[in-house]
This record gives structure tokens, C-alpha cells and sequence, in this order.
């Protein structure tokens, strides 16, 4: 299938010094879509996001977005038409909210005339930070910041977002806000990239997931797609008062694959249709079902899958099998050092 | 996680740093302007940084010639006026047959307001401006900012013009401001006793509007590239304090030559600034890259 790609990173590779923050690099963004780049603190997002504006020029490999190559004279060209939020505000605290945004107008191109200045309030009160834009930005919580950073980002209406951890430091409350807030600006066709090591940031969000660490990609594509790679047959978990009866299901039709651990047992089925049947077959022998869970795995039990298959050391990997309700981990594991 | 370099991936990254240094896009004099029109507006909301950088100006420009001249024009003490006329013989002799007025006080705040206090209208304006050009890039770096000017449309040398525009800025206005007050305090104690208002005189203008700027260019021009490749502010006002020193030391020489020599040699001294900061300004613009606004260039 022919997909139009914004960002098209291919075998970057980049060193500092004799550091190699990205190594070997893919990442293809798709028009329209929200690409999230997944990966622990050192993965290498923030180099990837640098190398996509031509802020940093790749040792290996290319980059084209739009179909230019942003680390050249085109580079100015791919800027302009790409709105970044850094994983710090990079705010200017002396100055005002208005003259943070007039400072972005200006250098974007929108001038100084009257229609800049209601392109500023237009952009403030999307993101609600248009009351205190007369304020100085010194004296704004860490949410007003990344509000006010979120609409210098879209003031000169640019195709590509590109948007680094943009909830890092922010309470629940507006950190579901600013989710939202992105999910929105793609209905009119942007494109957004955004990082994060917050697995449940990224989860109902991302259209598409790029997992990165040590500097490489270790997987790209759509959730789930990408989950039935993993997970290509249904998986359900039943518990009963006698675990050990459980060890029948292993003699039904349709049971592809059964593990079993104390009271509950994993099983892998040919289609979901069959659960019924199995659950009578236990009732009929006698067998007390206590629960029986579907597995729809998450983000981050695909994360956490494709870390175990690539051997991943570091802090401890949860094991297989997706228990729902497990609450969603913050990756921590470094790779190459810096803040990525 | 580190890797040792092949030969192959070194070359590219030596040439990918060269790339980063490199911008042919033609120079936006809009957003340069933009640059240093906000790096002024941050710096008047730095009141801990005008304050005493106006009390410099006051100082030098004000207060020591107002109570100096007045002191001897008008209090007319006769053992300070003596000493200080003995000095004026050590004056070259083209400076001494400039001299003006019949009485002693008249010669003596004369020479002392066009020849001896020139100096002033060098520290002043390169102390100012290398204190606010040091932080300027660094700064940048240091408070985050970088990061968006890094990912802006901004190109390097704009970046820099804007940056040195507004270095040069806030030293030469403090300069232009205490040049127009000193005339004024010279014009006010001196004039009376050498027969009316006299200051500026033409190798003052010579010196304020054809000399003193290309020395600002010269020690910005060295000051931004050090602020371009230190790691911290601190740093960079120690390094630029280092590398001014100096410069202020030829500027003080060449502002006193200016006033005492011929009047073709002002103009010599000046143009011969003007190509080295030509010179020092255009090899200057390299310093700023993206790499080094972001923190990331080797070195830093």
C-alpha cells in the first residue's frame, strides 16, 4: 500500500564524540498521522526529532521531510513548515506570553501585522493561555508553559508537529487536556510525531508506533498490527477455586496453547467464539470459573514483548501474557546517555 | 551507549558537522532584526543588568569629569590646578598647540576634557557590550532556548547578526547617551573659560563615529564566538573579560592617538579597524551552529 510519508528517516546514523546517539535509524511518518516514537530515557527521540528539522545533520544515512533533505539549503523550507515543542518549554521567563508568540510570528514569517496578532490570540485560546499572555512567562506554572510552548507550535499553522514528552511535568488533569488537545489538531490534516516514554500517554493515541532504543528502531507500524504479529491467535485468561482443573481445557477443540500458574491458566485459542464452549465444557465437569478475561494487549504489552525479544537488559521486564488492569510503566531503562 | 568510531562513520560525522556550520540561504534582515530586537527587550527587563551597567556609564561619563572640571574651573584650587597644568607638558606638542584659554584653570580643563578623558568613551561602551554579548549564545543554551531557535527558521548568521546587533547596541546607545551629557558638562565648566562652548571637537566626532565602532565590532565579533563554544555564562564573561582586556588596553591607546595625532591619522586608525573587524566579523559567523545553540557541537 502506496502511503504518503511526511518523514522519511532512513539507515541515520549519529555520533557525539565517540557517543553513537542514533544508529541505523528508520522512521517513516505517514500524512495525517500520529507517529509516536516510543522508547525509554536515551533512546535517541530527541536526536531523531533534531535530525528531522536539520537542527543536527546525520554522519549516516538520510532524511527527507516533505521530500527535502532538511539538513541542506531546503533546511530553512522543512523549519518553517514544522511546529516544535521541545521536551523543555524553551520559553523566554523575561519576556511576556505575547511577545514569546510575537518573537515565534516573527521569525516563522507572519510579520507583525494585525492579522499576526490574531493569529497569537487565536492560537493562545486554543490551548486557554490567552488570559495571562500579558504576564510574564517566568512567573507561569509548568502547565501555562507547555500550554503557551503547544501554541507558539501551531501559530504559524505548520504541517508537521513535532512534539517532544509535550505532557512532561504536567498534572493528569491537563496532561489528558493536552492529549486531547493533539488528537484534535490532526482532524485538519497535520501530522504529528510525537516522544515519550509514558506508555499510556501513547496508548489510544498513536496511529502509528516507532519503538527506539540504544538509537535504533526496533519496531514501527500500527498498534495493531503490530499486536497480532505478537500475538497472532486470541488469548484469555480463566481462573478457577482449583487451578488444576483447568488443565482440561488442554483436551478442547480450538485450544491452541495452554500455560497454567497456580489458579489461573493462559490460553491461546483459535478464535474467541470458542470461549463459551469452553467455559460450559468446565461448568459440566464441575469446575468453578471465578473469572475469565479477554487479553487485548496494550502498548505496553507490545513494548515490553519486543524489549524481551530483543534480550533487553535493565530493569526488570514484565512477564508475557498481558495482565489487564496493570498500570502503565514509565520506561526507564537508558541506553545511550543524554536526556532523549 | 558507546561505539567506537570506524574512519568511515568519523569522516561523516567531521563532514556532517561541517554541514551543520554551513548556510547558503540568503541573510533575512528581518528576522535578524527580530533577534536583536527581543534580546533588547529581555535585556531592559534585566534590571539587575542596567542598573549597574547605567551607573558605569554615569560614572565615567558624569560624575568624575563633572566633579573634576568643576573643581577646577570653578573652586579654582590653586595647588590642584598647578599640578594637574604639569602634567600638560608631557603632552605632544600638537596636542599642547590645541590647547585653549588664557588662565591656567581654561588650559587645564580643556586638555583634561578633550585629550584625558577619551579613554572613557572606550572602557564604557566595550565594558557594556562584552558583558552582554558573553551571555548572549551561551545564554541561549543554558535556559533552553536554544532548542527553539535551533528548530526556528532563523539561519545561523542571522542568529549572529542579531545577537552582535544587540550587543552593540546597548554599549554604543550608553556611549552616545553619556557623550551628549559629558559634551554638556564640558561645554557648561570649560566653555566659560576658554571662550564659549567648544566640545565636541572634530577628532571626538572622528573618534565616536569612525574608531570606537569597529573596536565594538572587533571585541563583540570575539566575545560572541567565545560564547558560542564555553559551557557556561560564568565561563564566558571570564574568557571575554580575558580576551577584551587587551582590546580595551589597544582601544584606550589608539582613542589617545586618535585625539593627540594628525588629522589624516584618525582616519588611518579607523580604517585599518574597520577591515579587521570586517575581517573578524565575517570569520565570527561560523561560530554560531545550530549543533552549539542545542548544547550538542564536541567541544561544549
Amino acid at each position: 500500500m502506496d502511503r504518503e510519508l511526511i518523514v522519511d528517516v532512513a539507515g541515520v546514523s549519529r555520533w557525539f564524540g565517540d557517543v553513537q546517539a542514533l544508529t541505523n535509524l528508520t522512521i517513516e511518518v505517514p500524512k495525517g498521522s500520529i507517529t509516536v516514537l516510543l522508547g525509554p530515557n536515551g533512546a535517541g527521540k530527541t536526536t531523531a526529532i533534531r535530525m528531522i528539522t536539520g537542527a543536527l545533520a546525520p554522519d549516516e544515512g538520510t532524511a527527507r521531510v516533505f521530500g527535502l533533505d532538511p539538513a541542506t539549503a531546503d533546511g530553512e523550507d522543512v523549519r518553517r513548515r514544522c511546529g516544535v515543542v521541545s521536551a523543555k518549554p524553551s520559553l523566554y521567563d523575561r519576556l511576556s506570553g505575547w511577545d514569546n508568540l510575537r518573537y515565534a510570528a516573527e521569525l516563522y514569517g507572519l510579520g507583525r501585522r494585525d492579522a499576526a496578532n490574531d493569529r497569537i490570540r487565536e492560537a493562545a485560546q486554543v490551548f486557554g493561555i490567552d488570559a495571562a499572555l500579558d504576564h510574564q512567562v517566568g512567573g507561569y506554572s509548568t502547565g501555562m508553559k507547555t500550554r503557551l510552548a503547544l501554541a507558539r507550535s501551531i501559530l504559524h499553522d505548520p504541517e508537521l508537529l513535532l512534539l517532544d514528552e509535550p505532557t512532561s511535568g504536567l498534572d493528569p488533569e491537563s496532561a489528558v487536556a493536552v492529549l486531547e488537545l493533539i488528537r484534535d489538531m490532526t482532524g485538519d490534516g497535520r501530522t504529528v510525531l510525537m516522544c515519550t516514554h509514558l506508555l499510556l500517554e501513547a496508548e489510544g493515541l498513536a496511529d502509528e508506533v516507532v519503538v527506539m532504543q540504544h538509537g535504533t528502531s526496533l519496531l514501527s507500524g500500527q498498534p495493531g498490527e503490530l499486536s497480532k504479529r505478537y500475538w497472532p491467535t486470541p488469548v484469555v485468561h480463566i481462573s478457577a477455586t482449583n487451578g488444576a482443573d483447568l488443565d482440561l481445557l488442554g483436551q478442547e477443540a480450538g485450544v491452541e496453547a495452554l500455560e497454567r500458574a497456580n489458579d489461573s491458566a493462559r490460553l491461546e485459542v483459535d478464535t474467541l467464539d470458542r470461549v463459551p464452549e469452553l467455559l460450559a465444557s468446565l461448568t459440566n465437569r464441575g469446575v468453578r470459573v471465578t473469572s475469565v478475561v479477554p487479553f487485548n494487549p496494550t502498548l505496553e504489552d507490545l513494548y515490553f514483548a519486543v524489549r524481551r525479544e530483543q534480550g533487553s537488559s535493565g530493569d526488570e521486564i514484565p512477564p508475557p501474557g498481558g495482565s489487564t488492569g496493570r498500570p502503565s510503566r514509565e520506561l526507564t531503562t537508558s541506553g545511550a546517555p543524554g536526556r532523549n | 551507549m558507546a561505539k567506537t568510531r570506524t574512519p568511515k562513520a568519523r569522516h561523516a560525522h567531521d563532514s556532517g558537522r561541517k554541514r551543520d556550520a554551513r548556510e547558503t540561504a540568503p541573510m533575512n534582515w528581518g528576522r535578524t532584526l527580530t533577534v536583536a530586537r527581543t534580546d533588547l527587550k529581555q535585556l531592559i527587563q534585566a534590571k539587575d543588568f542596567w542598573v549597574p551597567m547605567t551607573l558605569l556609564g554615569s560614572f565615567f561619563f558624569v560624575i568624575i569629569p563633572a566633579i573634576l572640571l568643576f573643581t577646577i574651573t570653578k573652586i579654582g584650587d590653586v595647588e590642584v590646578v598647578a599640578r594637574v597644568s604639569e602634567t600638560l607638558e608631557v603632552l605632544p606638542e600638537s596636542a599642547q598647540s590645541q590647547l585653549r584659554g588664557e588662565s591656567p584653570e581654561g588650559q587645564t580643563g580643556y586638555a583634561l576634557a578633550v585629550f584625558l578623558f577619551a579613554p572613557v568613551a572606550v572602557i564604557v561602551p566595550l565594558t557594556i557590550s562584552t558583558a552582554v554579548g558573553a551571555a548572549t549564545i551561551v545564554g541561549e543554551r543554558e535556559r533552553g532556548t536554544g532548542e527553539f531557535l535551533a528548530h526556528s527558521p532563523a539561519g545561523a548568521r542571522e542568529i549572529y547578526m542579531g545577537k552582535l546587533i544587540a550587543s552593540l547596541i546597548p554599549g554604543y546607545v550608553t556611549t552616545a547617551v553619556g557623550f551628549g551629557l559629558y559634551s554638556i558638562i564640558v561645554n557648561v565648566t570649560v566653555g566659560p573659560e576658554v571662550g564659549g562652548w567648544f566640545f565636541p571637537t572634530a577628532q571626538w566626532w572622528i573618534m565616536i563615529l569612525w574608531v570606537l565602532p569597529p573596536f565594538l565590532a572587533i571585541c563583540l565579533s570575539l566575545v560572541l564566538r567565545l560564547s558560542a563554544r564555553v559551557k557556561s555564562t560564568a565561563a564566558a564573561q571570564q574568557a571575554s573579560g580575558l580576551v577584551s582586556l587587551p582590546l580595551i588596553m589597544i582601544a584606550y591607546s589608539q582613542a589617545t592617538g586618535v585625539l593627540f595625532g594628525a588629522g589624516w591619522v584618525p582616519l588611518v586608525l579607523g580604517g585599518v579597524a574597520w577591515m579587521i573587524a570586517i575581517f573578524s566579523l565575517s570569520r565570527g559567523v561560523r561560530s554560531v551552529t545550530r549543533s552549539r545553540l542545542l548544547g550538542v557541537a564536541s567541544g561544549i
